[in-house]
């Protein structure tokens, strides 16, 4: 948090190479910058070739294209990486544990550590799921915590993915592309495989299947369809696993059960990976006009008959505002201080926290509260006077919508650029999978990379890339 | 396998099989232009209607020139079967069905709509054609090849192969049904130029010229070439051999249970009626009523197909 000299991961804060890098170092000395470019564009070409792309919303014809992806690793040393993942796995234990108490006792609001109008009066909160314990216990099975740096040891969460994290085939496909393009580099470096994630998810998934499931769970993956713009992903996700890909139109409820339609009839489905969103599961239970999700799903999921994952109503957890509590939730289910950090929040809807952003809005970060993908938020600091006039007016509108941040030094990793390495910001978004009795965090995860120079924004929408992550055993 | 993905996998096959017939459609009637200049554009007539889209060009054309018929069949997407409109269908069933198939065959269907893509963007200009139309032809046979050599002979390959053979068959009979008036044999003296032309249209259109010269060297006339199209079973675009070929995936559809399903029950009926008898037998038929007969047939055993598979609900 301190103002001091930028953190590059490559090159600390005083230009020395760090001892995670210093392999990849003595190989890229040798690389003839020539052949490097032409791997970028190979690199480009696979992409293009596997078809690993997104489609852009608001655009007359759904176009696909590549998030641009930058040759150098990002790398991660594993004793840098095991004090991530104690952080990680504690703040996961207690996002469950939280989800579990709001939907059934609220001890935390009667203990008095959140107010309960934060729950109460959240679009985020769910009340179908008032009562309802999810197969196994478990609410989010799959997971994205977003991780920001500002020096050796100082990692910040900077937003918890409980809903339906995306991203995981960019990591898993980065990944591939590396080891067709660079194979010397894993032979130089010992790098933790990421390749067993769609194995480690099915297995996860299967261990939460409902206790009347016998034998081997019927897992599927549920898709808003071929326009989505995660669409390629949930198609790789799918076939990763092996298991079948459904639409809403796919499915029914046949006997109680939500069964697909094969073409020899209906088949139940155990477990339901779902990459729809909560309004649209179920029009019978949300939005009537869904044409998405599977009408009386809900029904079978409050019986017992399906597992979803990730469970309705877990957005309550990965709301910005709720995001501000992060630590006393820690405090509260775990018992222990917690191991990762927050970034300070300032609650807009308290009025003397309003007054100080009101006050420093051209130094600050502002976020609306349910917002994502880097839309609708003011960075004070590279806002024109107009922006930030506009920005004030919302915010008086409608404080309750908005939370504030300081605007962190966040840590540079080295692109590579016409003129060789040059540093931008990252973040990364690391995946973690919960099962009874297991939490699994992939060593790596997926870094996002802001291409433009100076620049924070690092999502996909707005002009950032991606790199391999690696984490290597000292 | 969801009825969703053997729907999807039926028609990328389909649209596969349909992109290469209408490239090779192309290539028959630009061949037959260079050479027998006293035909015009009345041969670019015939090639729009074994393409199955005459009447759709009539209804956006004034005029029917040889640059314009090129142009729709090759890659305006107003015509669903030009080839540009069948690769991008096919890669979007491709997209759909993509847990069905390997990382080899879905690579390969990208690969032919990117390739389709760049060298479609614009017109093509006659000198560019040959070699345009051979790089699609070579990128759907990659697929096919992918398809064969990568994919599990289960019921995703059932489906795929379902799709093409109903494709091919379809697109036989339909070349057949516009050339039929030169294959009868009281229809002029056999041997004459124009006759000549027009029989290497037909065999040039199913990729069939080697094989019929192999098999019947120069001297044989309109008996063999319908012979050969319809009957032969060695031949991979004759009826007989498409029929057989989907009859058996049919019958793998249906393993295990007790009676053949109604798709298999029209395709073995479409079998035993109309392509095991010699070819006397369907010149007595008329050549044009049989024709018109088993095409109506493979449309109702396409549909048959989607309905015992539950494809749509």
């Amino acid at each position: 948090m301190e103002n001091g000299p930028n953190f590059d991961e490559m090159w600390g804060s005083d230009q020395q190479l760090r001892q995670p890098y210093e392999l990849f170092q003595s190989w890229f000395e040798g690389e003839d910058p020539k052949r490097l470019r032409q791997k970028q564009r190979e690199a480009e070409d696979l992409f293009r070739l596997t078809g690993i792309t997104f489609n852009v919303y608001g655009r007359a014809e759904a176009e696909e294209r590549l998030i641009p992806f930058d040759i150098i690793p990002r790398i991660i040393s594993d004793r840098e990486w095991s004090r991530v993942t104690r952080g990680i796995e504690q703040r996961v234990r207690a996002i469950n544990a939280f989800l579990h108490d709001i939907y059934h006792r609220q001890e935390i609001i009667k203990a008095g550590r959140i107010p309960k109008e934060m729950i109460a009066r959240n679009e985020a909160f769910e009340p179908r799921m008032i009562g309802v314990s999810p197969p196994g216990g478990i609410y989010t099975h799959i997971v994205g915590i977003d991780l920001v740096r500002t020096g050796p040891d100082d990692f910040f969460v900077l937003e918890d993915n409980a809903r339906t994290p995306s991203g995981v085939s960019y990591m898993l496909e980065n990944r591939e592309t590396m080891l067709q393009m660079f194979p010397e580099l894993f032979s130089q470096n010992r790098v933790k495989g990421v390749q067993n994630y769609p194995t480690d998810l099915r297995r996860s998934l299967s261990a939460c299947a409902p206790d009347a499931t016998g034998g081997r769970p019927v897992v599927a993956v549920l898709t808003p369809g071929i326009y989505n713009s995660a669409y390629y992903e949930h198609a790789f996700l799918a076939d990763q696993m092996g298991v079948e890909l459904v639409e809403g139109h796919d499915l029914r409820i046949v006997d109680g059960r939500v069964a697909m339609r094969t073409t020899r009839g209906y088949t139940p489905i155990d477990v339901l990976y779902r990459r729809v969103d909560d309004a649209f599961l179920d029009p019978l239970n949300f939005n009537p006009e869904s044409q998405l999700g599977v009408p009386g799903i809900m029904d079978v999921y409050r019986a017992g008959g399906i597992t979803i994952a990730n469970a309705p109503g877990t957005g309550i957890a990965d709301d910005k505002a709720i995001y501000s509590y992060m630590p006393e939730i820690v405090e509260f289910y775990t018992g222990e201080r917690p191991l990762l950090r927050n970034v300070p929040t300032w609650r807009c809807s308290e009025p003397d926290q309003l007054a100080y952003v009101l006050d420093n809005l051209e130094e600050l970060v502002v976020k609306e509260v349910h917002g994502s993908g880097g839309y609708g938020m003011l960075i004070g600091p590279t806002a024109t006077k107009k922006d930030i006039a506009a920005f004030r007016r919302k915010l008086k509108a409608r404080p309750a919508n908005y939370i504030a941040q300081p605007t962190l030094s966040l840590s540079t990793v080295p692109i590579f650029a016409r003129q060789g390495l040059t540093p931008r910001h990252v973040d990364l978004r690391p995946f973690v999978l919960v099962s009874p009795g297991s939490i699994n965090v992939t060593a790596g995860g997926l870094t996002r990379v802001a291409l433009k120079k100076g620049s924070l924004v690092v999502n996909s929408s707005q002009g950032g890339g991606t790199k391999d992550t690696w984490v290597v055993e000292d | 396998m969801l009825g969703k993905t053997a729907n999807g996998l039926f028609w990328m096959y389909r649209s596969l099989e349909r992109a290469e017939n209408t490239a090779r459609l192309i290539e028959t009637g630009q061949r037959i232009a260079l050479t027998r200049l006293e035909l015009g554009d009345s041969e670019w007539r015939s090639v729009l209607e074994s393409a199955g889209s005459l009447g759709h060009f009539e209804a956006v054309h004034d005029e029917l020139t040889k640059g314009a018929a090129i142009d729709w069949l090759l890659r305006d997407r107003d015509n669903p079967s030009s080839v540009l409109s069948s690769i991008e269908t096919a890669r979007q069933n491709a997209r759909l069905v993509r847990t069905a198939l390997t990382h080899e065959v879905w690579e390969a269907t990208n690969a032919a709509y990117m390739s389709a893509r760049e060298l479609l963007a614009r017109k093509v200009v006659e000198r560019d054609l040959p070699g345009v139309l051979g790089a699609m032809r070579q990128s759907a046979s990659l697929v096919r090849g992918m398809t064969h050599g990568t994919m599990l002979r289960n019921d995703i390959y059932n489906f795929a192969r379902l799709g093409t053979f109903i494709e091919r068959a379809d697109n036989t009979a339909r070349i057949l049904d516009v050339k039929y008036y030169v294959l009868l044999p009281s229809a002029s003296a056999v041997g004459t130029s124009l006759d000549n032309v027009q029989w290497e249209t037909i065999l040039r259109s199913v990729s069939a010229r080697g094989g019929f010269r192999m098999e019947y060297g120069a001297g044989a006339g309109t008996r063999e070439i319908a012979h050969f199209l319809i009957l032969d079973k060695r031949m991979p675009r004759s009826l007989a051999f498409c029929l057989r070929k989907i009859r058996d995936n049919l019958g793998y559809l249906n393993n295990g249970q007790m009676r053949p399903g109604p798709a298999q029950n029209k395709a073995l009926h479409i079998e035993r009626t109309y392509l095991s008898h010699d070819i006397d037998a369907v010149f007595d038929y008329g050549l044009h009523e049989y024709i018109q007969t088993v095409l109506g047939l493979l449309a109702e055993l396409s549909g048959q197909i989607e309905t015992d598979f539950r494809f749509y609900e």
